[in-house]
């Protein structure tokens, strides 16, 4: 009786809970909300102490820095700035302020970009990010403490709407850094209302609080469920702003987002997973999209350890990986299969590509080295528990093995310890990924700098080093070009890292959704999207 | 104990069909795993990447997986991960939670309430940082994941063995041993732990599968099964991601699984009540 | 029996300490720490954040900086979510975990003993085996798979109930409930049949049905007080289990929940939620284990001493 009982009220809430939920995707023709899968849930909301994808997203559509970019090109456009002038020698940059407010009503002024410069290089405050700002004269000083005083940063407000900059060195990919959240103002009354200007968890960034000057503001966060963004009516451009909200979602789990995708419960994913991809382009061509993304997928190699030390014994590695076989049948995401450390580049950068897949030469390698199968260590390959990783260094295993005779063990650990490990030294091959701030090789190779913080290889290469100086030093973007192009050739030869693939960015995106154009930052302005018909 | 009452347990659970049946599976499956090695079709890492995943087929029997590599070896190696791992960490967690359990239960007092508080310890730390600096201590090793395990679970055991021995030790039998002078050890051993059987080893065939996936969840921790090779919990947790488009790497494995433990089920239902002596004469 | 419970409270003291000693131990020695990132920290900017998190300090300082601080109810800050107290992320979690458990620890209980008492009266019949069979079944499927399975069939297919949430939309509050009670269902059943087998044994029942007493009288009388002492038993525990277990379900349906932020917090290194969430689980855990042998002694006489 009980059973049956509990089987009808079942049935009940059952029934009685279908037919009311309209997915809202379904109606957001007419609410014009749009909602997005957004990963991991955000650790914050302050532009300057934040540092992953899931608060880039959001800080996209609450804050606006002095410029944005093109929704297709990424090529820097007029944001909080209206134009700007740059001295002929690179190292001076005036930009001209448009009438842009606070979503409380004040002006937008070139002194809210020194507070918030100032801030975010404050070394107290422990930015994570401070050497996006470290072309500017004496900011690399003041965020190490060498100097106190700010106003010797090349930065200055010479009156409310003219903001002056001076780089200690020519960087033609400056203007495209002023796009990044970390050099974004924040609103100094507020800041200061809710804590000190250089207290980290200040609660300015709770719903209530935020001040903001993007096309969007915080009307709700809720931990782990959601948080919701209004139109602003304070905002410059706010004609063009066509959504009436924006929903974003927490969700770190590929196969839920799926499950929330196909019932109508968000319009754009973050990632597909894995095993979807390949059925889903077959199925849904015109809703999966799979677009290159500007990031390297990569091994990376502890030289201290032997016999890794041996440059041979690394090329041998790298000569024995078939990257397409990884690509194609491993990953199976469109990813392409990297020869160079750097990704292929729309700004006319063209990486050094010597590597290649020859097992013979591979073979070869190693019997120079003096390795035969019998007298070579078993080497140890690091990653962090995933099904993705697994696979590919389980096929890496094997290719080694068949074409090297190498024996590999696997070991996975969770995230902290793998970090860790790689910190402290502790390992022989390392799972690594890097996905570039902004376009520019600088972005890539600067990493592999001696005693750089992700180096994490114990290499190092004076030439390599001098290179990468110069390249900061040159004044012509091709000549800067050129050293980093010889910096990388070494780099390649000497391989401290091995790339692997390019990074793609694979999502699903309901149709309705219009102007979401695909580019290598993934990066997108919501003032240009739209959910039509 | 007397030759005979073990004799007509035996004949007692031989007669029970249910757990014939799963005593001969359970041996078939422990015989399959010891012969792994000498019978499996493929190499349990061997991939063939041009392949991929495949339906069952009749070079590949239970199909292969996303690497290509073939299922039912992969199914076979994953049983001698699964069967050691469930039952030794079932054993370890049986044998303390009983003893544990009994002592706590039948001496009572203060004796019992620093030992369930010990119990009460243990269940609030956090079971993933200790997991994350034995490893760390003493590296991978599988004789540590069942410690680690059996630790975990012994708790559980051990209360309900508690509850049982205090109802039970309340009773006229035992206080009629007692009062004949029967020592504590004899009491415990002859009358306790036998008449506290039946929920214990309900409770264990119980506890088998839940250690069999917490095995899948250590993996990830990286203190279980070393990749390439594998074990039925981590067989289905990566076939449930991709059970709509590749059903066979889901269904196989959890068959294998399921069958396992309604197998242990049948046996340990007929080991309780041939080992009761009150189902002697119903 | 209200000395029992002073008492208890008394001893849960020494309890607690010895949990946020150890874990305190545990978490401080654990490899990696709370800002360990992808993109490696500067040793200055390092330096800052240990800072002004107290973790510069010598460990035994800030050992006992966090006992006065839990002594006045104060856990910390979380150093995953910087501006947010453990306090406040415990708040936000606790309620919908403590829920979601609630509802399928009543759900178990209705299931299971009802299935038990079937099986238990009918022993080796249909009655017996069919519900006996499905809670094996119950057990057998892991909510890895049970989860994913339902949303599938009622989300996705039938598109009857939302496939993630929790009080975000109606109706989203049924799978993860059903998901996480059923192998507690199972586990009840079995218990109860087990308890339920021993008892009808008993003298005292045979005199009860030999006096002539309905057998609904005699089972839900007098058998079932003694026959669902295992259940008892096991439902602390199994309170518990649903509360830390819950993780496995609250990340399936993206449920904004306690279990979710403990694992998490181990995962991240938050030193102090790990700790926070420790203690909360331990007081729960200690409750609900007293909780349960009281109604075991209310329900069995014998055990009151």
């Amino acid at each position: 009786m009980k059973y049956k009982f509990l089987f009808i009220l079942f049935s009940v809430f059952l029934i009685g809970s279908c037919g009311e939920n309209v997915p809202p995707v379904e109606s957001s023709y007419e609410t014009k909300i749009l909602y997005l899968g957004n990963g991991t849930e955000p650790k914050d909301l302050d532009p300057h102490t934040v540092t992953g994808v899931p608060e880039s997203k959001i800080l996209m559509a609450l804050i606006e820095g002095l410029v944005i970019r093109h929704p297709d090109g990424l090529e820097p456009l007029p944001g909080v700035a209206k134009n700007w002038d740059i001295s002929s020698d690179g190292k001076e940059y005036v930009f001209y302020l448009r009438d842009a407010f606070w979503s409380n009503g004040d002006p937008v002024t070139a002194n809210d970009f020194v507070y918030s410069w100032n801030r975010m290089l404050m070394p107290s405050l422990g930015s994570q990010y401070p050497d996006m700002l470290y072309d500017v004269v004496n900011a690399e000083n003041f965020n190490k403490g060498l100097i106190d005083d700010f106003s010797l940063v090349g930065v200055k407000a010479i009156d409310a709407q003219t903001l002056k900059v001076n780089l200690r060195n020519p960087a033609p990919y400056f203007v495209e850094l002023l796009a990044h959240y970390t050099t974004r103002p924040v609103h100094k009354a507020t800041i200061e209302k809710h804590g000190e200007m250089d207290s980290m968890g200040n609660q300015w960034t709770r719903p209530g609080n935020f001040v903001g000057n993007g096309p969007f503001t915080l009307e709700d966060w809720k931990l782990n469920q959601v948080i919701r963004v209004k139109k602003s009516p304070t905002y410059w451009d706010a004609d063009r702003v066509k959504l009436n909200e924006i929903h974003f979602l927490p969700i770190d789990n590929p196969t839920r987002e799926d499950f929330m995708f196909r019932s109508g419960r968000i319009h754009v994913t973050s990632t597909v997973p894995t095993e979807k991809i390949e059925v889903y382009r077959e199925q849904y061509p015109d809703q999966i999209t799979i677009t290159p993304y500007y990031g390297t997928y990569y091994y990376r190699i502890n030289i201290n350890k032997s016999p890794l030390d041996n440059k041979l014994v690394r090329q041998a590695l790298s000569l024995s990986m078939d990257r397409e076989k990884i690509t194609d049948k491993v990953a199976k995401g469109g990813q392409i299969p990297a020869f160079s450390f750097t990704p292929p580049d729309p700004n006319s950068y063209f990486p050094p590509t010597t590597l290649e897949y020859n097992p013979e030469a591979a073979k070869q390698l190693l019997e120079i080295a003096g390795y035969t199968p019998e007298n070579l260590p078993t080497i140890e390959l690091l990653y962090n528990t995933s099904e993705g990783h697994q696979k590919i260094a389980e096929a890496m295993q094997q290719m080694w093995k068949e074409n090297l005779g190498i024996n590999i063990v696997l070991t996975n650990t969770d995230w902290k310890v793998y970090l860790s490990r790689q910190n402290t030294g502790d390992y022989e091959i390392a799972r690594a990924g890097w996905i570039g701030d902004y376009q520019d090789p600088k972005s890539f190779l600067d990493m592999m700098v001696t005693g750089r913080g992700n180096n994490q290889t114990g290499w190092s290469n004076e030439e390599y080093d001098n290179l990468l100086i110069k390249a900061a030093n040159s004044t012509s973007q091709s000549e800067r070009f050129m050293h980093m192009y010889e910096a990388e050739k070494i780099l390649m030869d000497e391989l401290p890292i091995i790339p692997i693939y390019t990074y793609t960015r694979i999502f699903m995106k309901h149709q309705s959704v219009k102007g979401w154009n695909p580019n290598l930052l993934d990066s997108h302005a919501y003032q240009y999207i739209s959910i039509e018909e | 104990m007397n030759n005979s009452l073990w004799k007509d347990a035996l004949d007692r659970l031989i007669s029970n069909k249910l757990s014939l049946f799963g005593s001969i599976y359970i041996l078939f499956i422990i015989v399959l795993a010891l012969i792994t090695p000498l019978i499996a079709p493929y190499d349990y890492a061997y991939q063939n990447l041009d392949l991929g995943p495949s339906a069952p087929s009749a070079l590949h029997w239970l199909g292969t997986d996303t690497l290509g590599r073939d299922l039912l070896t992969r199914m076979m190696y994953g049983s001698r991960v699964s069967l050691m791992v469930g039952f030794l960490a079932t054993m370890v967690a049986l044998t303390i939670g009983v003893l544990w359990g009994t002592i706590a239960g039948f001496s009572g007092g203060k004796v019992d309430t620093i030992m369930m508080r010990i119990v009460d310890v243990l269940y609030g730390i956090p079971f993933i940082i200790f997991v994350i600096l034995l490893m760390v201590i003493f590296g991978r090793n599988l004789i540590l994941l069942f410690m680690a395990i059996g630790a975990v679970e012994w708790l559980t055991m051990a209360r309900i063995v508690r509850s049982q021995v205090m109802s039970l030790s309340k009773q006229e039998f035992i206080l009629a041993a007692e009062a004949m002078g029967v020592s504590k050890l004899g009491i415990i051993y002859k009358h306790l732990i036998p008449n506290a059987i039946g929920p214990v080893i309900v409770y264990a065939t119980l506890t088998v599968p839940q250690i069999m996936l917490l095995e899948a969840f250590l993996s990830f921790l990286g203190l279980g099964v070393q990749a390439p090779l594998s074990s039925w919990g981590l067989l289905i947790r990566d076939g449930a991601v991709s059970m709509e488009e590749y059903w066979w790497l889901l269904i196989f494995p959890s068959l294998a699984f399921s069958l396992t433990l309604f197998s242990l089920n049948f046996i340990g239902d007929g080991l309780r009540d041939a080992l009761d002596p009150r189902t002697s004469d119903s | 029996m209200l000395n029992l419970i002073l008492r208890r409270i008394g001893i849960a003291i020494p309890v607690l300490l010895t949990v946020i000693t150890l874990t305190f131990l545990m978490v401080h020695s654990a490899p990696g720490g709370p800002f360990d990132e992808e993109k490696a920290v500067s040793a200055e900017v390092l330096a800052k954040l240990n800072e002004r998190y107290n973790l510069d300090q010598p460990l035994s300082v800030q050992y006992f900086d966090y006992l006065s601080g839990v002594l006045v109810g104060d856990f910390g800050p979380s150093f995953r979510y910087p501006g947010r107290s453990v306090t406040e992320l415990i708040s936000i979690g606790l309620p919908i975990t403590f829920e979601l458990a609630l509802y399928s620890i009543i759900f178990a209980l209705c299931v299971g003993i009802f299935a038990g008492v079937l099986g238990a009266l009918r022993p080796n019949t249909a009655l017996d085996y069919i519900p006996m069979s499905t809670a094996m079944i119950g057990i057998c499927v892991p909510s890895i798979i049970l989860g994913p399975t339902l949303i599938l069939v009622f989300g996705i297919w039938l598109e009857l109930v939302p496939v993630s949430g929790w009080g975000y939309m109606p109706g989203d509050k049924i799978l993860p409930t059903l998901t996480l009670g059923t192998a507690y269902a199972a586990y009840c059943a079995r218990l109860t049949r087990g308890g339920m087998l021993e008892i009808l044994n008993q003298d005292f029942i045979r005199t009860a049905r030999a006096k002539g007493l309905s057998e609904t009288r005699v089972v839900v009388v007098h058998a079932l007080r003694g026959g669902l002492t295992p259940v008892i038993a096991f439902l602390g525990p199994a309170m518990a289990g649903l509360l830390a277990g819950s993780f496995v379900v609250e990340t399936i349906f993206g449920i904004p929940g306690l279990g979710r932020f403990y694992v998490e917090a181990a995962f991240n290194r938050d030193y102090t939620m790990i700790l926070g969430s420790s203690i909360f689980f331990s007081v729960l855990i200690v409750s609900f284990n007293l909780l349960s042998d009281l109604v075991a002694a209310a329900l069995n006489p014998k055990l009151r001493d």
